[in-house]
């Protein structure tokens, strides 16, 4: 009974490493790394480590986000004077930033966003190659491109931020800077600045997906791991022939809230949570300083916000004597 | 160790000791706390002070215990009546040689004035600190630097009590005397100099920004914002009042992130100087929209105003005048003022209490009126 109380994978079953189809397309042979088995790793997910498959677009991918992550960090480095101990200090403070605004949409000075420019284009061919490389595996794997279609979606957010936005705002400094601080000080400024993306719909809309996917995410975790003592985990079986497991996950929604979600239909709802998140983001950031440029005030227009009459009874409210307790 | 038939039992009666003695544990931990809140009580509890309507989530909360503690330095006010002037009682600038400023005041309030001044500031070194080691003869020289500035500095607070009424009498009389910076130190706590670029090797805002600085408060934000604004003063608004403007970042005053990003910096230095959060001037939901800010919105722009006055018009000014340890380490430039230096972390300086009361000496730039 116990055991199938659980969160961790309980049950790992270890024999000759699986090498997959060595089909028409030679893969096995580009195929890298001897693979191997780390109970650890089986605790989440499948023991079995590698190969690994790159190819000429991981290795692209690979290279350049090394060379795009080693210009981020060696920016930092520079910035403290090339100490280390300071270097590890103000990490988090630390950033690349984009050119500033007099540079507009030119070729900036190395050292004022020149480098933030050099590391953007080999960040943008990395993600790029990764996503074409998704691509490629599932052609390879005769799977669907839902993947590619999901990770493309997170690629139309970034390239939004760092390279859409930029160049229709007509200046790189529009950009967000690559540091731990300095991105989050960007996200606060930029709706600080468009006079507060909270009244941007499709900010309103990408907040629904990302909590939305959340919600679903340990919803349907949840409902597959309380089902597996019946089989639930194994859930392409329960699509195509529908078990007590499937039965029980159903009905315990249905009870619940009256609805619930099929095996099959749980999964496109959590792709379209997920997709539509930066997809919809995407969007409220590229209609900002481009299209609206007040999102408050556009709310008061489009009568999405309301308007306040001005008594706001200040005269009312307790004193400052009376708050520290030293009213006479 | 324990006797064969203690052993022999255990192994036959196998039981599971670890449910019981963690629900007992756990329950019994959470009967102790329970227990322990309702003897002494909260010991963070939490009052609010309204700023906005209700509903808006509108008010500045802070610890009982530390509303309940008064700030220590209220006891170091002095309370010194001044003397009433008799008519054609002789005055201190006809005493005295050298008197540029007090000198409508007669010889018992001068000197009255005087002695509170080393209180304030120079406790420790006493009338030597400003008039040097010399006889009373000697006083009237400007061989210290300390009494060239205590002079400038005497004519800055008595400018402020006059001209900046809206902002230091804004809710009730309160003024500012010397002691309002300095409480008792040579130089007064929480002054700044210019400290940027604060990183190498890059130029432009990279080279003003993510450090943590003390002028940044600690966070990446640029750490330029007082230099920027309480000393140049640029314009810290970035809102545009209309839901279209165009613009391109950075030319014909379009504000750019980065400006919206020093801006906030500033902001954050006035909410630690003040011990307030951002409703306390703003409603968060329109930071930019004058018909819906709170009263205080309007001290605090006063305040800023106030500020640049006092850093160009006689903080700056001074630079030549102090001697090396005294200017700034990065640029050799003047110490200046800002909000904290004043405010230290409390809505009210000294949490206002009224520190001109016994001082009209330092209220007017004119003679002063003693209310007769």
């Amino acid at each position: 009974m116990i055991e199938y109380q659980n969160i961790f994978t309980q049950v790992q079953v270890q024999g000759p490493p699986e090498w997959g189809m060595d089909n028409e397309n030679n893969m096995m042979e580009e195929r890298a790394g001897k693979p191997f088995f780390s109970k650890l790793v089986g605790l989440m997910g499948n023991a079995q480590i590698g190969p690994i498959y790159l190819g000429w677009t991981g290795l692209v991918s690979v290279v350049t986000f090394i060379l795009a992550f080693n210009i981020v960090g060696l920016n930092m480095l520079a910035q403290v004077g090339w100490s280390i101990p300071e270097f590890l200090r103000q990490g988090f403070w630390l950033a690349l930033e984009p050119p500033g605004p007099e540079h507009g949409l030119s070729i900036p000075p190395l050292n004022d966003g020149g480098w933030f420019i050099i590391a953007s284009f080999f960040l943008l061919v990395s993600v790029m190659t990764w996503l074409i490389r998704s691509y490629l595996l599932a052609v390879e794997h005769k799977m669907g491109k839902h993947i590619f279609w999901a990770f493309a979606s997170a690629i139309w957010l970034m390239l939004v931020l760092n390279l859409f936005r930029p160049i229709l705002m007509g200046s790189w400094s529009e950009a967000v800077p690559y540091g731990i601080f300095p991105h989050l000080d960007w996200t606060t400024a930029f709706s600080i600045r468009y006079g507060n993306l909270y009244y941007n719909p499709f900010h309103c809309l990408s907040i629904v997906f990302l909590y939305g996917s959340t919600l679903l995410f340990a919803m349907h975790g949840a409902t597959i791991l309380a089902v597996t003592r019946y089989g639930g985990d194994r859930e392409l079986e329960q699509i195509v022939d529908r078990g007590t497991a499937t039965e029980r996950a159903a009905l315990f929604w249905r009870w619940t809230m009256g609805f619930n979600a099929t095996m099959e239909g749980i999964h496109r709802w959590a792709w379209w949570f997920a997709v539509l998140t930066p997809i919809t983001g995407g969007i409220g950031i590229l209609l900002t300083g481009t299209v609206v440029d007040n999102w408050f005030i556009w709310a008061q227009e489009h009568n999405f916000a309301p308007m306040y009459d001005g008594s706001y009874g200040y005269e009312s409210y307790g004193s400052y004597e009376a708050f520290i307790g030293k009213e006479d | 160790m324990f006797p064969k038939w203690f052993m022999k039992w255990n192994r036959e009666n196998p039981t599971n000791i670890y449910a019981p003695a963690i629900a007992v544990g756990v329950v019994g931990a959470a009967v102790f706390v329970a227990a322990s809140l309702v003897a002494i009580g909260q010991p963070y509890a939490t009052d609010s002070m309204q700023t906005g309507p209700r509903g808006t989530g509108m008010s500045v909360p802070e610890f009982e215990a530390d509303l309940a503690t008064p700030d220590p330095d209220i006891a170091l006010l002095i309370e010194d009546e001044p003397f009433l002037p008799e008519e054609g009682e002789e005055l201190a600038g006809d005493i005295y040689e050298n008197v540029q400023v007090l000198g409508d005041l007669t010889d018992a309030n001068f000197n009255r004035l005087m002695g509170a001044m080393t209180r304030w500031v120079a406790p420790e070194q006493g009338c030597a600190y400003c008039h040097g080691d010399g006889d009373l003869d000697t006083y009237g020289e400007d061989n210290l630097y300390t009494k060239v500035v205590a002079r400038r500095m005497i004519q800055m607070t008595q400018n402020i009590n006059e001209n900046w009424d809206g902002h230091v009498n804004a809710n009730k009389e309160v003024g500012v005397t010397c002691m309002t910076c300095h409480r008792g130190e040579n130089v007064p706590s929480d002054i700044w100099f210019k400290i940027t670029p604060v990183n190498e090797r890059v130029e432009g805002w990279a080279a003003v920004q993510n450090r943590a600085t003390s002028l940044s408060q600690y966070t990446s934000l640029p750490s330029d914002a007082l230099e920027a604004y309480l000393l140049d003063d640029q314009v810290i608004g970035v809102h545009d009042l209309e839901s279209r403007v165009a613009g391109i970042p950075g030319e014909d005053g379009y504000p750019g992130i980065q400006q919206a990003e020093r801006t906030y910096s500033l902001m954050n230095y006035v909410s630690n100087a003040l011990g307030v959060n951002c409703v306390f001037c703003h409603n968060s939901r329109a930071f930019y929209d004058g018909s819906q800010v709170t009263p205080q919105w309007a001290t605090e722009s006063l305040g800023i105003t106030m500020v640049q006055e006092m850093n160009n018009d006689y903080l700056v000014p001074l630079k030549d005048v102090y001697p090396a340890e005294r200017l700034g380490p990065v640029h050799q430039d003047a110490p200046k003022a800002a909000c904290k230096t004043c405010h230290k972390g409390h809505q009210q300086p000294l949490q206002g209490a009224n520190v001109i009361q016994y001082w009209p000496e330092l209220a007017t730039t004119g003679a002063p009126d003693y209310g007769q």
